[in-house]
């Protein structure tokens, strides 16, 4: 298992960054893509941006993107009209059951 | 370059029966066979396997199990795209001059391993296809006001071609309004809206110019060929285009030295509705907004020129087998040999394949 899904597993919702290249490794990984230098772990912001959703059944699901790069689905606690594109979320829960799974709320716009 | 043909080929039955892998293979192989003429096992000095079955050492079961002794054997796996990427390392092998006619056979089964990337950590406990077709098809509404009929059409005409395609996993015609009042998968998406995984194999035989001619009177060349990786995690993606194929295709026709517009059928990726409306733009076969306008005129003129054997969505996807299939159907057209299917005065034919949402495209131009 990879820091991702073990931090994932506390609740901690990380991403791998480069020090030299100043830049996020997204999707999580041992080195840099750019460079191939090790890289160091760190929290992601919790707030975020829908880019995309849609509704399965009761479960209203979702891209979101957070700092600009990071993009990753989940389950929306939200009605499916009260929610659209560019719409500001919080990461609400994160966690790791087999699945990484991760949930989000609308934030006050 | 070498110039290298497509000079025989075969097909299983795509059925919903769950099979050996070695018997899927073995049997569109005997179809090579049995239909290419001065064939024998001692000519073929390439046998590549396209699968996402993780049986090992498929390429050298099944080339023992034809009695053939090649050169060159083993099995390529890019889930969905498994089909044309075998078929474009086969050509690039009699290209290289390393052999000169290469079998090149893909098979998977029903509910296969290979429709769920477990690597992509972005998609979270949305890993089926499902969710990134219902979030394309939602952003292509938003977009383009596109409407639940114009992706149902896209259904209605795949099937109705499946009809006429003895090898299609089904043969029953839907009306768009079935199609647009059947089941509910997500909000975006309906169930017959959907392509499903089933068994079949699919078999080419590719040879030099020097090679082609003893097998058949009608080769068929692989003029263009157009790939192209973008990622593997689908949250990459841009949502409204795929982008890889756009890439893909632009090398295709620049290789082969011909505009979209001389394209004269096409096997196209309609892994669901939505990806034919995007794919019809993205080949440049209409321009950016208007794939709802193209499929429908040909859905109302019964032009097959896009998915005559019934796509993905009317002959069924296993995986390994799709982009050969759609090789084989677009070889039989060029060689006017479609049947009810053909299409009249064919002379270029595209197949459009991809993966993975459409994280990796590969495009195929063939001539007559
Ligand atoms: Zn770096």
């Amino acid at each position: 298992m990879n820091k991702f899904e073990s931090e994932l597993k506390t609740g901690n919702f990380v991403t791998s960054e480069c020090n030299h290249c100043n830049r996020v490794v997204w999707p999580p990984s041992d080195y840099c893509d750019n460079c191939f230098q090790k890289v160091s772990w760190r929290k992601i912001s919790k707030n975020g941006t829908i880019i995309e959703l849609s509704k399965k059944e009761n479960d209203v699901f979702c891209i979101s993107e957070f700092e600009n790069k990071i993009r990753i689905m989940g389950k929306l606690d939200a009605q499916i009209d009260m929610a659209k594109p560019g719409q500001r979320v919080k990461l609400s829960k994160c966690l790791f059951n087999g699945k990484n799974r991760f949930f989000f709320s609308l934030e006050n716009n | 370059m070498k110039k290298i043909a497509v000079v025989g080929y075969g097909n299983t039955k795509f059925t919903k029966d769950k099979l050996p892998i070695e018997s899927l293979l073995l049997e569109s192989t005997k179809q090579v066979f049995d239909t290419t003429k001065n064939l024998s096992q001692d000519l073929i000095d390439g046998v590549i396997v396209s699968t996402n079955d993780n049986s090992k050492y498929l390429g050298a079961i099944l080339s023992e199990l034809s009695g053939i002794k090649p050169k060159i054997s083993h099995t390529v796996e890019h889930l969905c795209s498994s089909g044309s990427s075998a078929v474009i390392s086969g050509f690039s092998y009699i290209a290289s001059g390393l052999v000169d006619t290469v079998l090149v056979t893909g098979a998977d089964n029903i509910g296969n391993s290979g429709q769920i990337l477990e690597w992509d950590k972005s998609r979270g406990e949305y890993d089926r296809p499902i969710y990134w077709a219902s979030m394309f098809t939602k952003a292509h509404k938003r977009q383009f006001n596109t409407t639940d009929e114009e992706l149902a059409i896209v259904s209605a005409k795949n099937h109705k071609h499946a009809m006429d395609n003895p090898h299609a996993y089904t043969h029953k015609p839907y009306t768009i309004s079935e199609i647009m009042n059947s089941k509910n998968i997500t909000d975006d998406l309906r169930i017959l809206d959907c392509s499903y995984s089933c068994s079949g194999g699919s078999s080419i035989l590719l040879s030099s110019e020097k090679t082609a001619k003893k097998f058949t009177d009608q080769p068929i060349w692989i003029s263009g060929i157009g790939q192209k990786t973008n990622s593997a995690s689908f949250t990459k993606n841009k949502l409204t285009t795929l982008s890889s194929s756009v890439m893909a295709a632009n090398d295709a026709y620049k290789m082969a030295k011909i505009t979209p517009q001389e394209i004269d059928v096409a096997e196209i990726h309609d892994a669901f509705s939505v990806c034919e409306l995007m794919a019809v733009e993205d080949l440049n076969f209409t321009e950016k907004n208007t794939g709802a306008q193209y499929v429908r005129n040909l859905f109302n003129t019964e032009d097959r020129k896009i998915n005559p054997r019934g796509g993905l969505i009317g002959a069924g996807h296993p995986l390994g087998a799709t982009g050969i299939a759609q090789i084989v159907e677009i070889t039989q057209q060029l060689q006017n040999k479609a049947e009810k299917r053909q299409i009249s005065n064919a002379n270029h034919g595209l197949i459009h394949n991809m993966s993975a949402a459409a994280t990796s495209s590969s495009v195929l131009v063939l001539k007559s």
